[in-house]
């Protein structure tokens, strides 16, 4: 069966979006029965948890969207790209609950510590910058934006989220305690991903 | 004696399910999914099930340590732990530390010692001497807890196994075996977890042996049968499930000192002043409130452990 690329617009991104968006919701009704100090799915330090699940959901929504466009080549067709801008925006959407959990539940907007903890500890240097980085994407990311910069600078512009990538993904390897395995799987996903830009590897998974 | 308040709230004992059956649920758990998952689950988790141990009540006397704290609920001191030989996740400990096997339990006594010997548990605690002392817990990842530890001081166990008068350093180790601890099979830390303490830390009189927690035998989580409790230190420094005790001359080199020298220095003392170069020591998240509260020096037991530590740069010798 051949899905055409209209009803993808019409019903796969929806779906997409509900799909995307119940971590978030998740998070917003523990939160409720936390801060009720009911038992909740954040366990017995929510703010902590808060930094750990909406840290997972923006790596993992962001690796999701960098193999967007190795999928639409091995698939020889420009259909999963219909979805690939809702995927950047939900990334920098966890991304942008990540930074205010820090920013609120954990320094209480006492705007002095969260500027010495970022030329500080150099773990939140690199994630502040990966942030930093992220907002242009995500500001550039209309279509009329595309027409304004011209499809090729647009391009070049959104590639930084490479860069992106190798900063968050370094961030959660610095922010660990000892030598830890899960991060390192997140980076390896990185990795292959990267690979799958190569060349070389592309026209043998597409033979 | 122990009197127990009663609320109107509070269920009668006998409503209360009881705990060996509480305990070993996953094996109930474990033998259902025997009858109903196993042609489309592996058998290996399943098959591994054993029961988990009752906690036994332990009989001890009270102290004035820690009167005026609020305690930390139960269910949160036994399941949002630090224990990596059991996974780095905080509620990992309390899932898999059922496969730790506690009794009989050895440790193995040497370096500078009249004799090297292996002790049992029972050689070394008195359980005719446990006293309840209720410390704050202060983790190095700047949350805090108030824990009803059941102990004896290290103090009177030292005592027995007369140490040479050479010896400057205790070395502590935990017990490493990957069949009872998965997280052992990948090197998050150079295994077995060691700690140190220096002989006056050691003998003083804050310093605890633990093997029990809120009245019963401590759970294998928060490190059966005998862990450390020095309430003035980082929580790293309290070791689990003890399965070694050196006499040296020279400095252990923990665990987490190897991992990470700059991080975790030696004497890890609880110190606002000091932070820890990925984040502030200044605060503290109490486990069971949101907010942040100003973190004590010493974790305020300074009274009873500064003059130790007189003279030194606690900043160098953090």
């Amino acid at each position: 069966m051949v899905i055409s690329v209209q009803n993808l617009r019409r019903y796969g991104k929806p779906v997409l979006f509900l799909i995307l968006s119940f971590p978030a919701l998740w998070l917003g009704h523990e939160w409720y029965d936390a801060y009720q100090g009911l038992e909740s799915g954040l366990g017995w330090n929510p703010v902590e948890a808060f930094h750990r699940i909406t840290g997972d959901w923006a790596i993992r929504i962001l690796l999701l969207s960098l193999a967007v466009s190795p999928l639409a080549k091995i698939m020889k067709s420009p259909k999963p790209i219909v979805f690939r801008r809702m995927i950047g925006l939900f990334a920098f959407f966890y991304v942008f609950l990540h930074l205010s959990g820090y920013i609120w539940l954990d320094k209480a907007f006492i705007w002095p510590d969260i500027w010495q903890d970022v030329v500080k500890r150099k773990y939140i240097t690199v994630g502040v910058i990966a942030l930093l980085l992220l907002i242009p994407l995500a500001l550039t990311s209309t279509n009329g934006w595309i027409k304004r910069l011209g499809a090729r600078n647009w391009q070049r512009m959104h590639k930084s989220v490479y860069v992106i990538g190798i900063l968050a993904s370094t961030h959660f390897i610095m922010m660990r305690k000892g030598f830890q395995l899960e991060p390192l799987i997140y980076a390896a996903i990185l990795g292959f991903l990267f690979l799958l830009r190569s060349k070389a590897v592309m026209n043998r998974l597409r033979s | 004696m122990l009197i127990k308040k009663r609320n109107s709230w509070d269920e009668n004992e006998n409503a209360v399910t009881s705990e060996n059956v509480y305990l070993n649920r996953r094996k109930f758990l474990g033998a259902a999914g025997l009858s109903i998952g196993s042609a489309a689950v592996g058998l290996s988790a399943v098959s591994n099930a054993q029961s988990e141990r009752t906690l036994k009540e332990l009989s001890f006397k009270k102290t004035d340590f820690g009167q005026d704290e609020k305690l930390t609920v139960e269910a949160a001191i036994t399941n949002y732990n630090n224990y990596y030989e059991f996974g780095t996740s905080k509620s990992e400990p309390a899932k898999n530390a059922w496969r730790l096997k506690t009794t009989p339990w050895n440790v193995k006594v040497d370096g500078l010692v009249e004799k090297s010997r292996d002790y049992s548990f029972e050689d070394l605690i008195d359980m005719k001497a446990l006293e309840e002392r209720i410390y704050r817990f202060r983790c190095v990842e700047a949350w805090s807890m108030v824990v009803p530890w059941i102990g004896i001081p290290l103090a009177n166990i030292i005592k027995k196994l007369n140490p040479l008068g050479s010896a400057k350093y205790v070395r502590f180790e935990t017990l490493a075996d990957s069949d009872q601890m998965p997280g052992i099979r990948w090197p998050v830390l150079d295994w077995p977890y060691v700690e140190g303490l220096r002989m006056d830390e050691a003998m003083n009189s804050l310093t605890l042996m633990v093997v029990g927690l809120y009245g019963k035998e401590i759970p294998n989580q928060n490190g059966a049968p005998m862990r450390l409790i020095t309430p003035w230190k980082y929580g790293y420094k309290s070791i689990k499930s003890i399965a070694r005790i050196t006499f040296t001359e020279e400095q252990p080199v923990s665990s987490w000192t190897k991992s990470a020298p700059n991080e975790y220095g030696f004497y890890s003392n609880v110190n606002p002043e000091v932070s820890h170069p990925r984040w502030s020591q200044a605060s503290e998240r109490k486990i069971g409130s949101f907010g942040r509260m100003p973190t004590q020096k010493f974790n305020g037991y300074g009274e009873m452990v500064a003059d130790m530590y007189a003279g030194m740069n606690l900043r160098v010798n953090h």
